[in-house]
């Protein structure tokens, strides 16, 4: 029986570009996604990871619809942009929307508001959205999370088993072999599943870029009223980022745009006039710093994310 | 370096590295990853702090990829960690993943997708067990390409004979194995970077490519559109749209070989054959379907396909049987006897099996076969006899990766224990001098 690795000097059929790899990889965990579970949903915050992650969905399920909601845990700090963006796509692709509220959980005294001017909501999400997994009896999340983020996800599995109690045991995770996805489950459990865990931000740009996928204009150079604030440039534009009194007279218009979108209050903005997708990878390409290096979830201690995960956030 | 890669024309390769910190591997990542600028300031920075505060005397490369709390605190690797960087001519995925024999299974999960190993020799140590061990899991795992770096190089003055001796050695060890790999070997010193990125001055006398040059432009996947054509549903797509009122796709990767429309194919199990008339994507209607790509596809007549059922051409059947004997590698600590029955999940396939009988164990160090073992433990590797409850439709491993693989789930965790390898249907004993995987 002749052995594929006898046959290298056979003449090469055209292979696929890594675009077309991850494509396919994603849309395979999708399709396992709905095939294994009984009622998944996809987590979609208008940011262009979801963005990215919803556009392959409807290739794995074209012609029909998602079989599955779009959610989008609402920390009620948004750009407006970005919920302007998120109505329209949620309509152009006849997805269903549900949307679970920080506040509400507040209002409810699920989540308590953090005090000072560094809170932020974003911890807060995870309160609001194991609420709505079990609200929703959803038994998977579909999620953007890539591996290159951040150093927890590094490790990070596609199909990610959590308790009852949404946590993520690093340590007993299951191994991953082949293609093959393990999504058994005991009842009350679920799974998050990341299609895109093996994308880089680059990957996400150039694909971005070869599908022509409309993105919220944040992402582009804009004029906006920032201020700086442990090296960060923060929104002080929406008025959700709180502002002390030495800080009002600091704040300045800058030519900005974002390299993640999230919670207004610890997304921060990059000085930039890269005003098209071409201008933006030619940044990403240059850039000295991770994309979360913007996000001030993060900087909070060396394991921040790992330890947020473990509560059970993305 | 230019860093933007041409994203019509970059494919993907998928490698392992397996080893300690000892061999030079976290040194060789960190290279590859500085240099094609793959590490952004601020993790190192936050490495270069950490480092600091760990009190070790130089940067800690390792705790880019040891990103667990329990790991930084332990110095070790747990878990196969992902790493990405490209060059302008290709994407790299790293699988990293521990080298000490307890984390075999570790090695396997990450070998289990790589297309490449990376085996580091420290060239004052040569060849030792851990090299065997490395080389026979990835032949087991059958990757397609491995490199042998004899790292190290400037420790032994650059030394021609050293490389030599190395080689020949290796060679010897090599020849022994049953599964046959394509290997390069490649000198290198990965501290100062000789034959990493740019060809050593050092070594006038090695002839071949630096690593990366090698990486970049090495051919993998080479069998997978001259095999035969499988294609495992995972999904029937039924439009509830009047304008697809009659559209029924069966959603898959193609996982080998390629279909063009009108071929003519079988449904498995149902054992029933038609012809496709489309191949769709949302772009449109394609021609051919390709390995590795998404399709789904619609035939001509109704036939009853659903979620695990296999399509492949009519003329290049599977092998089928409900009995059949794989090497496995047993991934927990609750051990494996006899009569111990899984779930066993087979492309997008799961059946009930249970497990008859275990044949032999490998010695992983001296790839000796140990017949008769009464139990498989935490990291074994050895071959066992299964029954299914239905029967698989599959090929060798040997032949398909794919259709050959399987894991096995414990019915009470619901965790994964086992990765599998099949190696024939029980009874047939036509493949056995080609499939065998013992030494």
């Amino acid at each position: 029986m002749s052995s594929r690795l006898q046959s290298q000097t056979s003449s090469m059929s055209s292979s696929i570009t890594h675009l077309q790899y991850l494509e396919s990889e994603a849309i395979y965990i999708l399709r396992e996604t709905a095939a294994q579970f009984g009622k998944p949903a996809m987590l979609f915050s208008g940011g262009k990871d979801s963005i990215v992650m919803a556009w392959l969905a409807r290739k794995a399920f074209h012609p029909a619809h998602l079989p599955f909601p779009l959610v989008h845990i609402d920390t009620g700090h948004n750009f407006p942009e970005a919920i302007e963006y998120r109505d329209w796509f949620v309509n152009e692709i006849k997805a269903t929307l549900v949307v679970g509220s920080v506040q509400k959980s507040i209002d409810e005294g699920r989540a308590v508001e953090e005090k000072g001017h560094n809170a932020s909501r974003n911890k807060l999400q995870t309160v609001t959205l194991l609420d709505t997994i079990e609200a929703h009896e959803y038994d998977a999340c579909l999620g953007g999370g890539r591996r290159d983020e951040e150093k927890a996800r590094a490790k990070e599995r596609f199909f990610s088993h959590r308790d009852e109690f949404g946590q993520w045991d690093p340590k007993n995770q299951r191994p991953e072999l082949w293609n093959i996805f393990n999504g058994r489950k005991n009842y009350g459990e679920h799974f998050r599943v990341f299609p895109l865990s093996n994308w880089t931000e680059m990957d996400v740009w150039q694909y971005i870029r070869q599908e022509n996928i409309p993105l919220p204009n944040l992402y582009f150079s804009h004029q906006r009223r920032v201020i700086e604030r442990h090296g960060q440039l923060l929104d002080a534009e929406t008025g959700f980022v709180q502002l002390l009194d030495e800080e009002k007279p600091r704040i300045k218009e800058m030519t900005v745009r974002f390299r993640t979108v999230g919670d207004a209050t610890c997304t921060g903005a990059v000085l930039s006039d890269a005003s098209s997708i071409d201008d933006v990878v030619a940044e990403v390409a240059a850039a000295r710093q991770t994309e979360r290096g913007t996000r001030a979830d993060d900087r909070r201690s060396e394991t921040a994310m790992e330890d947020r995960k473990k509560e059970g956030y993305f | 370096m230019d860093l933007l890669i041409n994203p019509t024309e970059s494919s993907l390769l998928r490698f392992t590295t397996a080893g300690s910190v000892d061999d030079g591997k976290s040194t060789l990542i960190g290279r590859l990853l500085y240099d094609s600028k793959s590490i952004f300031e601020d993790q190192l920075l936050a490495v270069e702090e950490s480092s600091k505060r760990r009190g070790d005397e130089h940067v800690n490369l390792a705790l880019l990829t040891d990103g667990l709390r329990a790991e930084r605190e332990q110095g070790i690797t747990i878990d196969v960690a992902y790493r990405y960087f490209a060059t302008p001519k290709r994407k790299f995925i790293i699988a990293d993943t521990p080298g000490h024999i307890q984390y075999t299974r570790n090695m396997v999960t990450g070998a289990s997708t790589a297309d490449l190993a990376i085996i580091l020799v420290d060239a004052r140590h040569g060849v030792v067990e851990q090299t065997r061990r490395h080389t026979f899991l990835a032949s087991l795992l059958r990757i397609e390409q491995i490199v042998l770096a004899i790292n190290k190089m400037d420790l032994v003055d650059f030394s021609e004979e050293r490389y030599n001796e190395i080689l020949a050695d290796f060679e010897q060890f090599r020849a022994g194995l049953e599964n046959k790999v394509n290997v390069t070997v490649i000198p290198m010193s990965a501290l100062n970077g000789d034959n990493v990125v740019d060809k050593s001055t050092n070594m006038p006398w090695f002839t071949g490519k630096p690593l990366l040059e090698h990486l970049e432009s090495v051919q993998v996947h080479v069998g997978e559109s001259e095999g035969s054509a499988r294609f495992p549903v995972q999904w029937v797509i039924r439009p509830q749209s009047d304008e697809y009122h009659d559209f029924r796709g069966f959603a898959g990767r193609m996982a080998s070989g390629t279909f063009k429309v009108g071929d003519e194919i079988t449904a498995y199990p149902a054992g029933m054959s038609t012809q496709i008339t489309g191949i769709h994507t949302l772009e449109g209607a394609k021609e051919e379907a390709i390995p590795m790509l998404s399709y789904s596809i619609t035939l001509a007549h109704e036939i009853d396909i659903s979620r695990g059922d296999l399509i492949a051409k009519a003329d290049e059947p599977p092998q089928h049987s409900q009995h059949i004997d794989a090497m496995i590698c047993w991934f927990t600590e609750k051990p494996l006897k006899p009569r111990s029955k899984f779930y066993l999940r087979h492309t997008t396939r799961t059946v009930r099996a249970s497990v008859p009988d275990l044949l032999y164990k490998v010695n992983i160090s001296t790839m000796e076969r140990v017949p008769g073992p009464t139990e498989f433990g935490l990291n074994d590797i050895g071959c066992i006899r299964l029954r299914c409850a239905t029967p698989l439709f599959f090929d060798s491993y040997a032949t398909n990766r794919t259709t050959g693989s399987f894991i096995l789930v414990d019915e009470q965790t619901n965790n994964t224990v086992a990765a599998g390898m099949i190696l024939r249907a029980v009874g047939d004993d036509t493949t056995k001098s080609t499939d065998e995987f013992a030494i």
